[in-house]
């Protein structure tokens, strides 16, 4: 899509169904897109989610909150144990947990986005985290195959968007959020602000619009 | 040695095995207290994989910016010619060889250089981060821990925790010694903090060499 509807949370997050995977930005609350989590929170219904996020937040914090809801069926993640809830719940199995190296969980994403089929990392390779993935000998290097990652949708955070959907990110909140902006059917943006067109020098845009369907400023 | 002294000891000497203009990424624990003793002089320039080069001190009162922390989740500043990028970008930099060292602490380390810092069984098995990342990708990885963890040797035969990568460590820093890993076998190769080979032996089962280097304190 190559315009991006300029909505509020809660019209946007309307996208989300149960049962869908939903990337989010963030490592752990920085870079966060939390307006857009809190419409999903409060505003949608949606359950039975698979979540793809760095971090599954913090206690009662960002999609800590969507945990206490019960709303998330399994978790994709590199690092559960900065929410001890989220840890809790896997143990009790009321959640199913999904690890993967973090490098390996940014290249999935940015290969799901790419139209990449998968890629052999050496990362893992002879680990728990390796078990069940293919394996080759690449210049008599272990390497196992991880898979794309792809979402239904993506809910990103930028400091700054143009009316297009063009954005720019600010320090380290950058993060994941350029990745998954790319890897789902649906990316919602929320933006700490809106400006018009023109306004953002094209050499600073880091997501070019082309990859947003929505825009929701930041409350 | 209170275990606060030790740890300092430990950071202390590992700052001496970085060298000017070295790409460095440190692990949590341990390694964050390398900076301390980082001269201006030494010009390493630090990495941490959230997505900056050229991480600076920690920042003072009012300094604070929510958008800057590292992959501790601690506050930073960034230096003069930093710069950010996505979390691709930063794990293409540590796999693709481009970070030169990687400081990290560990549950275990064995006697081929296999380490083990993620994961506890039946405890914790829930969080990796970048751990296999960095082990796997940097050109050096210096492992910084205490010589035992409640009495439990940390340098060992054949690593008993989930294994983080086999064959990965070049160097364990301890408050008793330094190891180094050369051509796959483990030697001991500086005594630190006025221990003997006896006492480190006390505390380590994995088979090692004995290699002491002559080394003149900076």
């Amino acid at each position: 899509m190559t315009t991006s509807a300029v909505s509020t949370a809660a019209e946007a997050v309307a996208r989300i169904r149960s049962g869908d995977t939903v990337m989010v930005g963030g490592f752990g609350l920085v870079g966060a897109p939390l307006t857009l989590i809190d419409a999903l929170v409060d505003e949608s219904d949606a359950t039975d989610l698979t979540i793809v996020s760095n971090n599954i937040g913090e206690p009662g914090r960002g999609l800590g909150k969507l945990l206490r809801q019960g709303r998330i069926r399994r978790g994709i993640s590199s690092y559960f144990t900065s929410n001890p809830e989220a840890v809790a719940a896997v143990n009790a199995g009321e959640i199913e947990a999904t690890l993967v190296p973090q490098g390996t969980f940014a290249e999935a994403i940015r290969a799901g986005g790419a139209g990449i089929g998968g890629f052999y990392t050496p990362v893992g390779a002879g680990t728990l985290l390796a078990e069940g993935k293919e394996e080759r000998l690449i210049g008599g290097v272990r390497h196992v195959l991880e898979e794309p990652i792809r979402a239904d949708v993506a809910l990103v955070y930028a400091a700054r968007a143009d009316t297009l959907g063009n954005l720019w990110y600010r320090r380290t909140a950058r993060n994941f959020n350029p990745l998954m902006a790319t890897a789902a059917t649906v990316t919602i943006a929320e933006a700490g602000e809106i400006v018009a067109v023109g306004e953002l020098e094209p050499e600073a845009v880091v997501t070019p619009h082309l990859y947003v369907d929505y825009l929701v400023e930041k409350a | 040695m209170s275990g606060d002294d030790a740890r300092h000891r430990i950071a202390q000497r590992a700052a001496q095995e970085l060298r000017p203009g070295e790409v460095v990424n440190l692990g949590i624990g341990i390694p964050n207290l390398i900076p301390g003793f980082l001269g201006a002089e030494t010009k390493v320039v630090l990495h941490t994989e959230n997505g900056l080069l050229g991480v600076g001190p920690r920042p003072g009162e009012g300094e604070l910016d929510p958008d800057m922390i590292d992959a501790a989740k601690q506050p930073i500043t960034a230096l003069p010619g930093a710069a950010y990028f996505d979390s691709a970008s930063s794990f293409a930099m540590i796999r693709g060889g481009h970070v030169d060292v990687a400081v990290l602490g560990a549950l275990e380390v064995s006697a081929r250089g296999d380490i083990a810092n993620w994961a506890v069984p039946g405890k914790d098995v829930l969080g990796v981060g970048g751990a296999m990342d960095l082990v796997v990708g940097a050109r050096r990885v210096i492992v910084t821990m205490t010589a035992t963890s409640s009495g439990r040797p940390k340098v060992v035969g054949d690593c008993t925790y989930p294994l983080t990568a086999a064959g990965a460590v070049d160097v364990i820093i301890t408050e008793l010694s330094v190891f180094r890993l050369l051509d796959g076998e483990l030697h001991l190769t500086e005594l630190l903090n006025g221990a003997t080979i006896d006492d480190v032996n006390a505390v380590t089962t994995a088979p090692f060499a004995i290699s002491l280097e002559e080394r003149h304190a900076p």
